[in-house]
């Protein structure tokens, strides 16, 4: 079967170099970095920290060059998920597009252009180091399912949560993902963003007893959003929370976000907290925290504006 | 009322020593004794909208100043503390009068001594250029009303004196309204400033789409409306009115919160928002939106450390 990566960043990569490595899966990368592609192309693609991989597969900043693919699976930050998929979409004409992206609402866009399409959410975490090099930061589960409106087949959702297993990404085909889907935003809506907003780490974050309560408040209001469309989140974010605040877990890790804004980057608040407000919206549930909590983050992009 | 007595010479304090100099003796008490010295060498010269330099007499303690009729306690929120506990037991005949943002102010400074005491809030702003130069930028008014002691014709006379020292001025029979507006205004404009880094710009009037900073601003000045409905006040003027205004001058002005995460320095964060927060919880109005501001701009000072 045929695979495209769309967009090859540090998550997307570990999917590139995991279903690489299957004699039955022929790998295509598209990415918009050109320095990128070309190291790919030139020496593959190489993952190393929770595990050393060396792969070769076909790598392109053009989409035209694409075949005819199986599956793809969408790993651009969010903001990017209409232009990569509008430039990609004839290659899934036959196929199935599933997404492992942050936030929430990037099934929906990826549906304007795609006939079947999989909901998907992703734990494992990493960072380009150079052009073909991705350092491999954190290890974890792929739930993939069919999204709602416009299903993949659910046999086509295992043979890709299959291949994405056996090439090292443990991977689970569900009937409804949407519940550690919405446990993840619900987790980074609450705590990426305060250690955006505030420079702490995760870990200091959460031991701020007043802080720790914002976080909660954040939480609450994403369990709220989530119970009244009948998801039921496979566990409890705040356990998660608390897990990874302790030292030795995440205590001084600086959420992504935090990066970005120190790095100002581009956040994915829209798709996090936004997704929230909008969601909530959508089903009359007030989402005043991480309605706050959005404009912030928005203002401080604005900032570098100006 | 021909001796004042500046305490604290920051900005506010320099504005109001320099102009106030022109039209009386004019004393400061300085936290610094390189500060009091260079003021009594070289002056303090006033730039921007005035330019002048003016002559007084500064001192770090008190008993080394002349006696005066008018103490204007001009520090920053988080020195008010130890600037007034400074002032006990000197100067019996003055009046006190406070400038500090926030609410409450007028106690702390009361629990020192047993002055007759004036309130205040300034809307005016500049920029301390180095001890003894200040640059008057903004020239809106410095709002005046009578608190423990004294009368509504106290607070004219010290609003007509600084009037005629080319400052703005204007005095309240009731000053609590106009405390509260400003209070509301301030609690929302430096704490969204504070964590976004904007300078006071259109961005905190725009509420076209969902997730716009404007909603933000206008959900958080509601709030404050809430509280100060409840404490009985009458708002003089409407805060989101004056947020509005403000970015709509073309200047854009940078909250001293700002200023103060800039420089990795303590805001007034407790001064401002957080006698909101205390002031609505003691009145049983919930300010959800304040409150997590609030968190958010304490543990943005903690990660300084």
């Amino acid at each position: 079967m045929k695979v495209c990566i769309v967009g090859c960043g540090a998550v997307g990569s570990l999917f590139a170099a995991g279903l690489a490595g299957l004699e039955d899966v022929e790998v295509w990368a598209y990415d918009l970095s050109q320095a990128h592609v070309d190291a790919i192309n030139a020496t593959g693609l190489r993952l190393s920290g929770a595990g050393e991989v060396h792969a070769h597969l076909r790598a392109t900043t053009d989409a035209a060059e694409l075949p005819p693919c199986d599956f793809g699976i969408v790993a651009t930050k969010a903001m990017h998920t209409d232009a990569a998929i509008r430039a990609t979409a004839h290659a899934f004409a036959d196929g199935c597009v599933a997404t492992v992206q942050n936030g929430i609402g990037n099934e929906e866009v990826i549906a304007e252009h795609v006939e079947r399409v999989i909901r998907g959410t992703t734990f494992p975490a990493g960072k380009i180091l150079e052009p073909g090099h991705v350092q491999w930061d954190v290890k974890g589960d792929t739930t993939l399912g069919p999204f709602e409106p416009q299903p993949a087949p659910f046999a086509e959702v295992e043979r890709l949560a299959d291949a994405c297993t056996r090439g090292g990404m443990p991977t689970h085909a569900v009937d409804d993902a949407r519940g550690p889907q919405w446990r993840k935003v619900i987790f980074n809506a609450a705590t990426n963003p305060v250690g955006a907003l505030t420079g702490l780490t995760h870990g200091r974050v959460c031991e701020r007893p007043d802080l720790r309560r914002l976080v909660s408040g954040l939480v609450d209001e994403g369990k709220a959003v989530a119970a009244v469309q009948g998801i039921e989140l496979d566990s409890d974010p705040e356990e998660l929370i608390d897990y990874s605040a302790q030292k030795g877990v995440a205590y001084e890790h600086k959420a992504s976000m935090l990066q970005d804004v120190e790095a100002r980057r581009t956040t994915e608040i829209d798709y996090l907290n936004g997704g929230i407000v909008r969601f909530g919206r959508e089903h009359g549930v007030p989402t005043p925290l991480n309605e706050a909590i959005w404009a912030l983050v928005k203002g401080v992009e604005q900032s570098w504006q100006s | 009322m021909t001796r004042i007595c500046i305490a604290g010479a920051g900005v506010i304090g320099s504005l109001l020593a320099g102009h106030l100099a022109r039209v009386a003796d004019v004393s400061v008490l300085a936290r610094r004794e390189e500060h009091a010295r260079a003021l009594n060498e070289e002056g303090l010269r006033v730039s921007g909208r005035s330019e002048f330099t003016a002559t007084l007499t500064a001192a770090t303690d008190p008993a080394a100043l002349p006696e005066p009729d008018l103490v204007v306690v001009a520090c920053k929120g988080t020195d008010l503390e130890q600037v007034a506990s400074r002032l006990e037991g000197h100067f019996p005949r003055a009046t006190v009068m406070t400038v500090q943002n926030g609410l409450g102010a007028e106690e702390v400074v009361g629990a020192h001594g047993d002055w007759p005491l004036l309130s205040s809030v300034t809307f005016m702003s500049g920029t301390r250029h180095a001890d003894t130069h200040v640059e008057y930028i903004l020239d809106t008014a410095t709002w005046i009303g009578p608190y423990r002691g004294t009368t509504p014709a106290v607070a004219h006379e010290v609003a007509d004196l600084i009037v005629s020292s080319g400052l703005k001025a204007e005095a309240f029979d009731d000053l609590r309204p106009a405390q509260w507006s400003k209070l509301i205004f301030n609690a929302t404009v430096n704490a969204v400033a504070a964590l976004t880094e904007l300078p006071h710009d259109f961005h905190f009037a725009q509420t076209e789409q969902l997730g716009d900073l404007g909603n933000l601003v206008r959900d958080l000045v509601d709030e404050g409306k809430a509280a100060a409905a409840a404490a009985g006040i009458e708002l003089w003027e409407d805060p989101w009115e004056m947020n509005v205004l403000a970015t709509q001058r073309g200047h854009r002005h940078y909250p001293s919160m700002l200023e103060d995460v800039e420089a990795h320095r303590p805001t007034e964060i407790e001064t401002i928002t957080g006698s909101l927060v205390r002031e609505a919880q003691r009145l049983g109005v919930p300010v959800p939106l304040h409150t997590a501001l609030y968190r958010l701009v304490k543990a943005k000072e903690a990660s300084y450390s």
